[in-house]
């Protein structure tokens, strides 16, 4: 059973949920776009109805809100250091079926890879309640299906928006006080077909013919197109990578930070060792690199692509790099 | 909950200078690593760095560490008495359970004697451990030479070759690259040799051929690579090469596995 609700009844929804909630979903800002003239939609918090921009592709992913751009992990003084506190309020976040699958796969990396789990990364991940939109039709660059993201059952609260009519499944008890309306039948959708097909490679033939697709001929394209912008990799809601970055206060020296902050594959200095080496120096190695983890070795380690589809690095590419097209290549070559 | 970056402290007993830019820093710990582990080494307001061990005891660890950004930089101005931020050990060492009763064959370039050296003074006081050990260990000059003390220590009880790339007029020793002596090794027993090459990339891909030549089986060789890391402990994503984090499944691998991670 759902539950139908007026714009009026989900912000009030959204009101009672504040008190213990802090509220994300995408929002439009205004004039703040790559371009002149042009917003930017992204992840921010939310407070009403209007505030959700529902007809768009965010640019950035719903993945800042557990793994910020900056971090700090530390505060030091002189002679002692301390944890930053965190808010004690939990996290709603609003996103599609794709996002949400993208949570699961930051979780690989930061709870499940090596023998530690990452704090900083759980103590927020914890916080998080997932209310999931409905997303039947996608966009222009989705490839959710091929990448088997289009669906996401473990939801806290679904909604669909149809205009200004919501419908809501509230599948964790602990919110029914807050949604109130007249119960429906209702059933959650999910998109079946994508505008883009992608097949993905075969993982086990590439690990037969591994040195032949390192070795591609298709790879030489990128290191003439990329310029290693990163942008694919800062729009991406699955990369996780990190720097570290250690800073003092101009006004006190003795006083600073350690922060933690995004990182990518694709931009330079990231596989720099002592001594001036540094590995994947051209850039189609980087893209090598980027769409291999993404497609075939990640798949490897924890059993399930990284990818999920969305095709926001398609979106932001400056050079109008297709990483749907790469994938394609990449089947195509190990299925010769 | 635990946070895995938090670091201790460590006091600097000594510094001993090998070179002008690579010192040796004796730090007080109760750490016992397996040889070819690696520690995350910070000052806070300043940075973190991997740094390989290149020796312990029950009271002290060893990290010879080379002046050569912005943390290592400040590393070196600090004194004995100061204190240096630290933790690990991190990464996968050398089996050496696996190599006894061998002849066992190191091969070290430059700042790639560090991780191994510890090893060394392993076989050095049980020296019956192995059935011999050879080392071979490559400089770009003389005065690029580390543990030079140690080296003649050594060579009292191992078959050691010093060799530099370029010697100066005062130089009387060998000169040329590690891979030059190689096919003059004396090996009796190819099946029964563990070879262990630690250096710069180049220098431990054609070391590890050269080896293979001599007949040694692959599974008998071991590497260790070096590679950027902001965690130490498969997060980052710097050291990754392929599936394989070197953080966590090496640094120390073996010669059939490090042949597979292309990069």
């Amino acid at each position: 059973m759902g539950i139908e609700l007026d714009v009026k009844s989900f912000d009030d929804a959204l009101k009672i949920l504040s008190k213990d909630y802090k509220i994300f979903a995408p929002i439009r800002l205004k004039g703040k776009g790559a371009f002149s003239d042009t917003d930017l939609v992204t992840y921010g918090e939310i407070s009403s109805y209007k505030d959700i921009e529902l007809n768009e592709k965010s640019r950035y992913s719903p993945k800042e809100v557990i793994y910020p751009i900056t971090q700090t992990l530390f505060y030091f003084t002189e002679d002692e250091y301390r944890e930053p506190e965190i808010d004690d309020k939990r996290i709603i976040v609003f996103l599609r079926p794709c996002d949400a699958n993208s949570y699961l796969k930051l979780d690989n990396i930061f709870l499940k890879n090596g023998p530690y789990e990452d704090n900083y990364y759980k103590r927020l991940r914890d916080k998080v309640k997932f209310f999931v939109i409905e997303c039947t039709k996608g966009f222009s660059t989705c490839f959710c299906v091929s990448t088997g993201s289009n669906k996401f059952l473990d939801y806290d609260v679904f909604f669909r928006f149809d205009n200004d009519k919501i419908t809501c499944d509230v599948k964790n008890d602990e919110f029914s006080y807050a949604f109130s309306g007249k119960e429906v039948e209702f059933a959650p959708e999910f998109i079946e077909k994508n505008e883009i097909d992608v097949k993905l490679p075969d993982i086990d033939k590439i690990s037969q013919n591994l040195e032949y697709v390192f070795n591609h001929e298709l790879w030489d394209e990128y290191t003439k197109r990329c310029i290693a912008c990163g942008r694919c990799t800062a729009s991406c809601p699955t990369c996780s990578c990190f720097s570290m970055q250690d800073i003092f206060y101009k006004d006190n020296p003795k006083c600073g930070e350690r922060r933690r902050v995004w990182a990518s594959c694709m931009i330079d200095g990231f596989t720099d060792v002592a001594g001036g080496h540094s590995y994947r120096q051209k850039y189609g190695e980087r893209m090598r690199f980027k769409v291999m983890h993404k497609i075939y070795d990640y798949k490897k380690r924890f059993g399930t692509t990284m990818c999920i589809g969305c095709g926001r690095c398609d979106d932001v590419c400056p050079e109008y790099i297709s990483f749907i097209k790469i994938v394609s290549k990449v089947t195509d070559a190990v299925e010769r | 909950m635990t946070n895995v970056y938090m670091q201790r402290k460590a006091e600097i007993i000594s510094i001993i200078p090998q070179t002008d830019i690579d010192y040796t820093f004796r730090l007080k710990s109760d750490i016992l690593p397996q040889h070819g582990q690696f520690l995350q080494v910070s000052i806070p307001k300043i940075g973190e760095a991997p740094i390989s061990i290149s020796d312990y005891t029950d009271e002290y660890i060893e990290l010879t560490i080379r002046k050569v950004g912005t943390v290592t930089d400040t590393i070196h101005e600090l004194k004995p008495g100061d204190f240096l931020f630290i933790r690990g050990p991190y990464g996968h060492g050398f089996p050496v359970e696996n190599f006894k009763n061998k002849n066992v064959v190191i091969a070290a370039g430059g700042t790639g004697l560090a991780p191994v050296k510890s090893i060394i003074n392993r076989y050095n006081r049980n020296p019956k451990e192995i059935k011999n050990l050879n080392i071979l260990v490559g400089f770009k000059s003389p005065k690029d030479i580390l543990f030079e003390d140690e080296i003649k220590k050594w060579e009292k009880s191992f078959d050691v070759l010093l060799t530099v790339d370029n010697g100066d007029e005062t130089w009387t020793g060998n000169t040329g690259l590690i891979t030059k002596f190689v096919p003059e090794l004396k090996i009796e027993n190819p099946n029964d040799t563990i070879v262990i090459v630690v250096g710069p990339p180049m220098m431990m891909k054609f070391t590890c051929l050269e080896f293979l030549k001599r007949g040694i089986p692959e599974e008998n060789i071991w590497v260790s690579f070096e590679r950027k890391m902001s965690c130490g402990i498969g997060k980052c994503g710097h050291c990754k090469i392929n599936e394989t984090y070197v953080c966590l499944e090496g640094p120390v691998f073996n010669y059939t596995k490090s042949k597979q991670l292309l990069d």
